[in-house]
């Protein structure tokens, strides 16, 4: 099998709605794929039914063998009640080497924060501590929930920025829930609109001018993408600083 | 020379600390406060239990906060009310039907002492089922210790990296039961959470790790339970309240003393 994830017509529903009807998707290695859609569209239970953390009702999902993910979660706030360092935090992921907790740290720039309080971290540092994280046992694959929400434009930048050149350094394949489409046109080779079920996918370029793309996100938001294409298909060397 | 009393004392208080302390830090990391204070409600239907069935009040306990812990778990799961609320109708049932049925009971019972605990009357019998108790309890958290602190952090990360979430809360509210079980004889039914809580929130001021938290939390439970029953002892006041009391002396101090230091 030549992709890492296939999944199949996949279905869940809860009390007789549908949040998922026939999705299928596949991702394959070196893909790049966001997946928009209002809120409420089914979106991080499609993540969940892919990495295996949620039964659907129907479907089949294939994998490739010892596939080993990355992830992070929506809306992770760390609670002030518990006193964990950022180090420890990380630790608590199993199977990787000191010597690769330094590196990641230093390619995603929080070694300074190392020492620091989880729950007293900036919205940026938290997200890198969390894009950290989700690298530590090198993944062949990153499966990111709305990764820049809770970030301030500039930052959100900065995090995009941070990934493309993660995806671009590394073997590795992205699988990211974003509002943010904008931001990642340049990297983002597919796009797919989810509402309850695949609307419409495929370049980003092409699903802007797609009718459905247009009824569920109005003109504008077309409009928007296409302009920041043109000004994002370069100069991705800002430097990290927040 | 030491009355035997007063050491079966001791070695109990400092037992029932210990477990209380490390268990505490998962009630205070996971908000479940009322869920503790819940579980001790229930358990007086457990003593009646234990009574009405010739049993020991210890193993009525455990079986009935188990069966409590379990029917909360499985109402959560319908999401038909808010947890507080299940948590209040199942705490109050049992708690009203724990007292009903003591109150027609043959024998007289000494509720007071079920209430607010009597660590000076403490028997063998019961310090071995809080060595045991105990123990089962630590090795699971040791063991256990890293999924635990996942798991608290966030439980779709939990999730990700293959650990059974649902396992991992059922089995912390599980160890809360024995906690519960072999500890309302110390400080009564009625302050259990206090033991649960206050410790670890004291402990929370003073270090910056989980684990410190926890070793913390037991130390300062087993200074608190001393100072309780120093006071106790000399003073003539009930054991259950005069520990609570030492150990918000304990918190209030330890809430002063960081925030001057950080100033």
């Amino acid at each position: 099998m030549s992709s890492l994830i296939q999944a199949k017509d996949l279905e869940v529903n809860r009390q007789g709605k549908y949040i998922l009807q026939n999705v299928s998707l596949s991702v394959g290695k070196k893909d790049f794929i966001t997946i928009i859609g209002p809120n409420g569209a089914g979106k991080s239970i499609l993540l969940e039914c892919l990495m295996g953390t949620f039964m659907p009702d129907k479907g089949e999902i294939d994998k490739k063998n010892n596939l080993s993910i990355g992830y992070i979660p929506q809306n992770f706030n760390p609670d002030n009640s518990m006193p964990i360092s950022v180090k420890r935090f990380l630790m608590l992921r199993k199977n990787f080497t000191p010597k690769e907790l330094k590196s990641v740290s230093e390619e995603t720039n929080i070694s300074d924060v190392l020492s620091k309080n989880l729950s007293n971290l900036s919205g940026g540092e938290l997200q890198r501590v969390l894009l950290a994280r989700s690298l530590l046992g090198n993944p062949e694959l990153l499966i990111l929930d709305e990764p820049a929400q809770n970030l301030d434009i500039k930052n959100q930048l900065n995090f995009y920025n941070l990934l493309n050149q993660i995806y671009q350094t590394r073997n590795i394949s992205i699988l990211m829930v974003s509002h943010d489409l904008h931001m990642v046109m340049a990297s983002t080779k597919q796009v797919i609109c989810l509402f309850h079920h695949i609307c419409c996918s495929g370049e980003p370029q092409t699903v802007a001018k797609d009718p459905e793309f247009i009824s569920l996100f109005g003109n504008d938001m077309a409009k928007m993408m296409s302009v920041y294409q043109h000004t994002h298909d370069h100069s991705h060397n800002e430097k990290l600083n927040d | 020379m030491i009355e035997p009393f007063l050491i079966r004392a001791i070695i109990a208080g400092i037992g029932v600390a210990i477990i209380t302390g490390a268990i505490g830090c998962f009630v205070v990391w996971r908000k479940m406060a009322y869920f503790g204070d819940s579980l001790a409600h229930s358990a007086l239907l457990g003593v009646a239990l234990g009574l009405v069935l010739g049993i020991s009040t210890n193993l009525g306990t455990m079986i009935i906060c188990s069966v409590f812990a379990i029917l909360l778990i499985w109402l959560q799961q319908k999401k038909v009310l808010a947890t507080d609320t299940l948590l209040g109708i199942l705490a109050h049932a049992a708690l009203s039907i724990g007292m009903v049925t003591l109150s027609l009971m043959e024998r007289s019972v000494d509720l007071h002492s079920y209430l607010f605990g009597d660590i000076l009357a403490v028997t063998n019998h019961e310090i071995y089922l809080i060595i045991f108790g105990g123990l089962t309890v630590l090795i699971f958290l040791f063991f256990n210790w890293s999924s635990f602190v996942l798991t608290t952090i966030n439980e779709k990360l939990a999730k990700s990296e293959g650990l059974n979430t649902m396992f991992n809360q059922l089995l912390i509210m599980l160890l809360m039961t024995i906690v519960v079980a072999v500890s309302f004889r110390i400080v009564g039914l009625l302050l259990i959470t206090s033991m649960l809580i206050i410790p670890a929130a004291t402990a929370r001021q003073i270090v910056n790790s989980p684990e410190a938290m926890a070793v913390t939390s037991s130390i300062l439970g087993i200074f608190a339970v001393m100072l309780g029953i120093y006071i106790s002892l000399y003073f003539d006041t009930p054991s259950g309240p005069s520990i609570v009391v030492a150990s918000v002396v304990i918190f209030v101090s330890t809430l002063f003393l960081s925030s001057f230091r950080k100033n």
